[in-house]
């Protein structure tokens, strides 16, 4: 056996292996510094310890789950995802506020570690999705086909939404979409899917524009070929989210609503999501290329960002290392997940095909919703970075998710 | 697969599309986002949100903010702490000739400095106007001192509002622990008691931070711009039930020779009206942390002010309870209104070896008469038939035991026993003539002056309930209230009784008011030394039968007799309803009053006989 086998049969992928585990202990670095302040905080300053501790933890339980045949991970499904409805409802009751999201309710206290249980719930639902549509023997052509995949999402989904965590249910979403993608979903499919929500959208821009949008969504249902079921479907949903659009956004909590408000006009809302997004730019671009040197970075020790060791640590990576740092950060992404698709992309069973690009639509959205807001051009929702932000739970359930990944590597991938 | 590929275009155009938003921010506009962070350093300076405006009923204001300047000394950027130390010091004894500065003030503003050495240094929380305008002229003298403009809350009704207003001062150690003030930081000013500190959250609003740019040697160079500072979320508003020309009316009126309080609400929805206790103090005093010896003289007074005697003073509720006793047995069923006790009153009763006095000889009695002459007997029996152990537990059903819930954070529980009081705090298990002393307001139990107006509010408000007292209408739902099932003919007859006790022949007949149906009972409690505590607890309607519109108690210590107390609770009420209904207002409208005060007393109607509504006919709901 050569030593490229050994170390296979030990760490899977190591090309995905260490490009996670360098952005790992780069994260663990960067908790360090944002912990580094000019009026220290012991809760902050402590985080990197905590944060080195769960990266102990996470190794330990990657090489635990990649010991378990695909098989049994799969028979474990249901089980999970069981767990992770019951662990989510549990918190609805009895969750409470954490660290810098105090306003919601998404943590549980089990002695004195706050576990989220809607991480562990996400990864469950990709595991679900990957049992109920890897049984599928040809791709789904209508879209009543889909419904299986979408209630096991969207159960979850609305139990995180009602925490409220806005954030981490966009992610539910972002993996529901790459699943029914994966599955070889017609586009067309695709479109009806998504077109309630488009309907939402030019229903808020006005009268005739969604007039003219439910013309052209007539059109092309007529030249789709949609079934009669299917008319009845995409129309009478198109003209719900339509006339419900204003109800729904009322129905948002005000911090919520304004969230979305300060994206359009930062200066509405100057204490909260508007204020961070202006902190968060200038922090990066006083970064410049080079950056203005680990642990040194003004911003950051002058604390203008209370969540610059969780939700916002991607702007002390751009003001301390400049754009050098932050263009390495998002290359290691890419690198990431461009081995996870082409992991997906040889395997012949359906189960692991679904449940490795779930993780995918899951990662992907963290980075996109993340990276994307610290630079102003994403809306703020309190969504973590994945392997950097300081959380256990989410590390852990990422490394979970990194665990079946390599797995599947393992039996039958070999990329 | 085609799938994959088109995976993959997804993934590189997201990667590009944040690395050129990335690039866009270093590169293109770098420049323009580099804070200058060569040689100068940046110092955060919190700045204070206003807090919320207090009104009373009709929009007046109770608590506001006026602007006012703090005086503070930039620390230099040296790191070492002496150094900086000795920085300091030096400044601060330039600065104080110019600000005419006590040893004490600078010895107050070193020692809050010292926790927190890298903010600056507060020298004076209310700068007068001559220290502003002298540092201004030599402004070139003090590089380093900046005056801070922010909103200071004052009481315009001072004396007059202490004991619920409360106060505000600088958050302590011990409070920046406590999860209720997470997020706040040190310097900030919070709310300390009363409705400052039970609607600190409304109130408080967000402080909001700007920074100073400062060089080396702690010169400010200039405010930072705008973009890096954050603006102040003020603090909502407040508004009260209170009306706070009658509050200004009762504190004027309000025997300083005796320590007492009196407290009024409005039976329809609980709010309070008024709320004084006696004798008070300045609460503009307490802003901004008040003085060591201001406070010791406050604290150390022997009349106690800082006591708040509507809340958090405890008293046996003496005759006063008798209705309380009366409406609990008309709940039960015990007894109808019309009947007579079986025993008439011969000036005392015996009961199971024991003898009771009564004041006086009443004979035969029924309610009315009975809530009329004060009598004791009636009582006794009223108490014997209801039985010891139902009325301890009825009586806690009825929440005699519970606070009330108003919401002022200092409220005192009321002693109501149970049935295991005597074990543990006598040592015996009580006898069953134990009834007989808390029929009359005797015995262990205590009634805070808030309890007790919100029992008689509940025995003479139509279904025999109100809501919980409170202050502020942004109280939410009220807490949970006492119930008496009692019918409209039963509060008949309690109020028939209440209007021949400012009657001829009653206890307070001198307090009687000409204009309004005024009707109340006298309470007189032996005090453990001096002379006895009086009571008054009454109600104003517009006439007789209309709903009553405000009930008021009141408590005087050592006053002798619980007419003493009457004479200002109708001269409240009289206030309160003339304002309400537009009448022709008379100072002084009681004869009690008007003797006391030397006026000439050109009413004579307080003499004449009363005149009850007519008595609700037996309804449905009576034939329980």
């Amino acid at each position: 056996m050569s030593f490229g086998d050994r170390f296979r049969s030990l760490f899977g992928d190591p090309v995905l292996f260490f490009a996670v585990f360098g952005l790992s202990l780069f994260g663990v670095a960067v908790v360090y510094s944002a912990g580094q302040l000019e009026v220290p905080n012991p809760v902050t300053a402590r985080a990197w310890r905590m944060q080195a501790i769960w990266l102990g933890i996470s190794l330990v339980v990657l090489f635990v789950v990649m010991r378990i045949p695909i098989r049994w991970i799969e028979w474990f499904a249901l089980p999970a995802y069981i767990l992770g409805l019951v662990a989510l409802a549990v918190t609805l009751v009895v969750g409470t506020g954490g660290g810098t999201a105090a306003s919601m309710k998404g943590w549980i206290r089990i002695g004195g570690f706050a576990i989220q249980p809607s991480q562990f719930a996400n990864v469950a639902t990709i595991l679900m999705l990957g049992r109920v549509m890897g049984a599928w023997r040809e791709a789904p052509q209508t879209v009543w086909t889909l419904w299986k995949p979408i209630v096991i999402v969207v159960v979850p989904m609305m139990m995180v939404l009602a925490q409220p965590d806005l954030g981490t249910a966009m992610v539910f979403g972002g993996v529901l979409v790459a699943a029914i993608f994966w599955a070889s979903t017609p586009l067309g499919v695709l479109f009806m899917l998504a077109s309630p929500l488009l309907g939402l959208t030019f229903a808020y821009l006005g009268t005739w524009v969604y007039s003219v949008y439910m013309l052209l969504l007539i059109a092309f249902l007529y030249l789709y070929r949609a079934r009669g079921s299917e008319w009845a479907l995409i129309l009478g949903l198109n003209l719900m989210t339509g006339t419900l659009a204003w109800p729904l956004w009322n129905s948002l909590e005000d911090y919520q609503q304004l969230r979305i408000i300060s994206f359009v006009d930062p200066t509405l809302d100057p204490q909260g999501s508007g204020y961070q997004v202006r902190m968060s730019t200038i922090a990066i671009g006083s970064g410049g290329i080079f950056g203005q040197g680990f642990l040194e970075g003004p911003q950051k020790r002058l604390r203008f960002l209370p969540e610059q060791h969780t939700d916002f640590i991607y702007a002390v990576i751009g003001e301390e290392t400049g754009l050098i740092g932050g263009g390495l950060v998002l290359l290691a992404y890419l690198i990431i997940l461009w081995r996870l698709v082409k992991l997906a992309e040889r395997l012949p069973d359906p189960f692991s095909g679904i449940v490795v690009f779930g993780v995918v639509g899951a990662w992907m959205t963290h980075v996109l919703v993340n990276i994307g807001m610290t630079l102003g051009v994403m809306p703020v929702t309190g969504i973590p970075l994945p392997f950097i932000s300081y959380g256990g739970s989410f590390l852990l359930a990422t490394y979970i998710a990194l665990g079946v990944a390599q797995r599947v590597a393992l039996e039958q991938g070999r990329i | 697969m085609r799938r994959s590929r088109a995976a993959r275009v997804i993934l590189i155009a997201m990667v590009a599309f944040l690395g050129t938003a990335l690039f866009r921010l270093q590169v293109l506009r770098g420049d323009e986002n580099a804070i200058r962070a060569e040689n100068n350093r940046l110092r955060p300076l919190a700045v204070p949100a206003p807090r919320g405006t207090i009104y009373d009923r009709s929009g007046r204001v109770v608590a506001e903010n006026v602007p006012a300047f703090q005086v503070l000394v930039m620390p230099g950027g040296v790191r070492n702490q002496r150094a900086l130390a000795d920085s300091m010091d030096a400044q601060i004894e330039r600065l104080q000739p110019v600000l005419n500065l006590t040893d004490g003030q600078i010895e107050r503003a070193r020692r809050r400095w010292q926790r927190q050495t890298h903010l600056p240094l507060v020298l004076l929380d209310d700068a007068p106007e001559s220290a502003v305008a002298a540092l201004a002229e030599r402004r070139h003298q003090f590089p380093a001192v900046v005056v801070h403009p922010y909103a200071k809350r004052r009481y315009p009704a001072g004396e007059a509002i202490a004991h619920f207003i409360g106060y505000i001062s600088e958050i302590s150690e011990g409070e920046l622990e406590l999860p209720e003030f997470q997020g706040y930081e040190q310097g900030r000013f919070i709310g300390k008691a009363g409705l400052e500190r039970q609607y600190e959250k409304r109130l408080g609003g967000t402080p909001g931070r700007r920074y100073l740019e400062i060089d080396a040697n702690g010169r400010i160079q200039r405010w930072m711009p705008e973009e890096t500072s954050l603006p102040p979320i003020p603090g909502r508003d407040l508004h009260l039930y209170l009306d706070l020309d009658l509050q200004e009316y009762i504190a004027k009126i309000f025997p300083r020779e005796w320590e007492g309080s009196i407290a009024a609400i409005d039976p329809q929805t609980g709010g309070v009206l008024a709320y004084y206790s006696n004798p008070s103090y300045d609460p503009n005093l307490f802003i901004g942390g008040i003085s060591t010896e201001e406070f010791r003289v406050l604290n150390e007074d022997p009349r106690i002010p800082l006591l708040d005697r509507v809340v958090a003073s405890g008293q046996p509720a003496a005759s006063t309870w008798k209705l309380a006793v009366a409406g609990m047995a008309l709940d039960l069923g015990v007894i109808t209104p019309e009947e007579y006790m079986p025993q008439p009153c011969t000036g005392g009763l015996s009961f199971q070896g024991r003898y009771a006095r009564c004041h006086a000889v009443h004979g035969r009695q029924n309610l009315v008469e009975s809530i009329k002459n004060s009598c004791n007997v009636y009582y006794y029996q009223v108490g014997i038939k209801i039985g010891l152990r139902r009325m301890l537990e009825h009586g806690a059903r009825l929440g005699f035991g519970e606070p009330t819930g108003i919401d002022v954070p200092h409220e005192r529980t009321p002693n109501w026993p149970d049935i295991d009081w005597w074990e543990r705090n006598r040592g015996y298990s009580p006898a069953e003539n134990e009834v007989m002393s808390l029929a009359i307001g005797q015995g262990p139990m205590t009634m805070t002056i808030i309890k007790l107006a919100h029992i008689y509010a509940a025995l003479t408000a139509p279904g025999g309930k109100t809501p919980a007292p409170r202050l502020a209408r942004e109280s939410g739902a009220p807490a949970d209230s006492a119930e008496f099932h009692t019918t409209a003919r039963d509060r008949w007859h309690l109020e028939a009784g209440m209007r021949r006790v400012v009657a001829p022949g009653g206890t307070a007949a001198r307090s009687r008011l000409p204009k309004w149906d005024f009707i109340g009972k006298t309470g007189t409690a032996q005090a453990p030394s001096g002379a006895d505590h009086g009571w008054f607890v009454g109600t104003g309607a517009r006439e007789p039968g209309a709903p009553p519109e405000i009930a008021v108690t009141m408590f005087l210590a050592h006053s002798l007799h619980g007419y003493t107390a009457s004479g200002y609770v109708a001269e409240a009420i009289n206030f309160y309803l003339a304002r309400k209904y537009g009448e022709p207002f008379q100072m002084f409208a009681t004869e009690r009053m008007r003797t006391q005060m030397g006026l000439p007393v050109d009413w004579t109607g307080w003499s004449t006989p009363v005149v009850d509504p007519p008595m609700p006919q037996r309804s449905q709901d009576d034939a329980r």
